[in-house]
């Protein structure tokens, strides 16, 4: 089966050089002590922090294509969401369908009216799910999400979780999901890998 | 009319007006008497000294010395806005962005404006070349130094923003529109503002100038104009020159932002 994503002595600063694949629909958990390169790990892939190293998606090299177009594949979802405009629908790409957004923000349990909600007025959490709502509507490839239930309830977290799963499986997308919570970890379930001093420890290949 | 001379204790009274200003701040100690005479006799040498290069320029008018003085006049505008900047570029870029991008702007407006507008000969002239290019460069040089300073300082507040637009798949020069505008608006509304009060709040030094010195108000009025319209453009393109450079220079090839090409801010 192809991988989904592919990379090849990944390495920053502070990071690898590592290795790390994923399949088509696969998630998987990165954990391990603050400060140990989880943030810098996603933020390495969705290259937004200087790296070297080979990322292929869906075989095709990172260096083939426009920093705008990995970047629409390839969402980096932090755990504090930016906002820059006054109203939540601002801040949605300029293309998307209607239908899906409708979906998602279903899944999450917000109303079609939220897209049309001042930013100012958003609670934490809202802030969250949104965050995550606006992200999927690029249809990305791979999902990294950095804590992405950080500031929900229980509800909400499982709310979040069963959207990622039913994204992946709908868009035989990819995820790499960091996490704190040793019961979202069982939850989740899949590969955990754990990152120290920069470095993976746990085998990452499959 | 003839330009009437002042003599040394002319002099001398107006700068006796600096003493006992200096005198009471003493007696009232507000700690500025020693920073008021400093500046009094650094006033005195620094234009004494310009004065004789002035004089010598104009007694030995030739093109390399004109271009000689103006790059020297440029250099030390470069130190300038490098100078009032909090976050400023590292390496070669903290001085380079604000220098060229005067040189660009103040020197091809000052050429333009000797060559087609004022016309003497020959067209550098130091007379006419020396006090525009003073006047342009030191507006440009304050156009641009806040133009500069309010980009990048907006750019590390606002650097999740940025990311978090850059993440959502914009392109750098979207993601970060919203504080190059910013930017470029304090750079350009002191300009602004001194058109739109010029004659109205107070008369514009050059003006008063070239009316102590015998010309005819309405002749002065036209100068005054012509600067004025030099100054905006000279400022305006070199402002927004500067933060389009600087915004550019935030972001790497793969479109990343680059904090770290900017140190750190000054601890004041």
């Amino acid at each position: 089966m192809d991988r989904l994503l592919d990379v090849h002595a990944l390495k920053t600063e502070h990071l690898g050089p590592l290795d790390l694949a994923l399949q088509p629909g696969e998630l998987a958990q990165v954990t391990g002590a603050s400060g140990s390169g989880k943030s810098l790990l996603l933020r390495a892939l969705a290259d937004l922090d200087p790296n070297a190293g080979e990322v292929r998606l869906q075989g095709e090299p990172r260096d083939n294509m426009l920093p705008v177009q990995w970047r629409r594949r390839v969402a980096y979802v932090p755990a504090e969401t930016a906002w820059w405009g006054e109203c939540v629908d601002e801040h949605l790409p300029a293309e998307f369908s209607r239908e899906q957004a409708l979906h998602w923000l279903d899944q999450v349990a917000l109303p079609e009216a939220s897209l049309r909600w001042e930013v100012e007025r958003l609670s934490s959490g809202e802030k969250q799910r949104l965050g995550l709502v606006r992200a999927l509507l690029n249809q990305p490839r791979l999902l990294l999400l950095d804590e992405p239930t950080a500031n929900l309830d229980l509800e909400n977290t499982k709310r979040i979780e069963r959207a990622v799963r039913g994204y992946l499986a709908e868009q035989d997308a990819a995820a790499l999901w960091v996490s704190h919570d040793t019961l979202q970890r069982q939850r989740l379930g899949g590969r955990i890998l754990t990152i120290h001093e920069g470095q993976l420890e746990s085998p990452a290949w499959t | 009319m003839d330009l009437i001379s002042l003599s040394a204790l002319d002099l001398s009274l107006a700068a006796l007006l600096v003493v006992a200003l200096a005198g009471l701040t003493f007696w009232a100690r507000m700690g500025l008497s020693r920073s008021l005479l400093i500046a009094g006799a650094r006033t005195v040498i620094q234009l004494l000294l310009v004065g004789l290069i002035l004089q010598t320029l104009f007694d030995n008018a030739q093109l390399g010395w004109v271009a000689l003085m103006a790059l020297v006049m440029l250099a030390v505008a470069g130190y300038e806005v490098m100078a009032r900047q909090q976050r400023r570029f590292v390496g070669l870029w903290g001085y380079g962005i604000g220098t060229v991008t005067m040189f660009i702007s103040a020197f091809a407006v000052t050429v333009l404006a000797l060559v087609t507008m004022v016309g003497p000969t020959p067209w550098w002239e130091p007379q006419y070349a020396i006090p525009l290019l003073g006047m342009l460069l030191g507006n440009t040089m304050t156009g641009i130094a806040l133009g500069l300073d309010r980009l990048t300082q907006t750019v590390w507040r606002e650097r999740r923003t940025i990311e978090a637009r850059l993440a959502l798949g914009s392109g750098w020069s979207e993601a970060v529109a919203t504080m190059r505008r910013e930017a470029a608006r304090s750079g350009l509304m002191p300009t602004i503002n001194a058109m739109a009060a010029a004659g109205i709040v107070s008369l514009p030094g050059m003006m008063t100038g070239q009316i102590l010195a015998g010309a005819p108000p309405v002749e002065a009025v036209k100068y005054q104009i012509l600067i004025m319209f030099l100054i905006a453009a000279g400022t305006g393109f070199g402002t927004l020159g500067a933060v389009w450079f600087a915004s550019r220079r935030l972001f790497d090839t793969r479109e990343r932002l680059r904090l770290d090409r900017l140190k750190a801010g000054r601890q004041t």
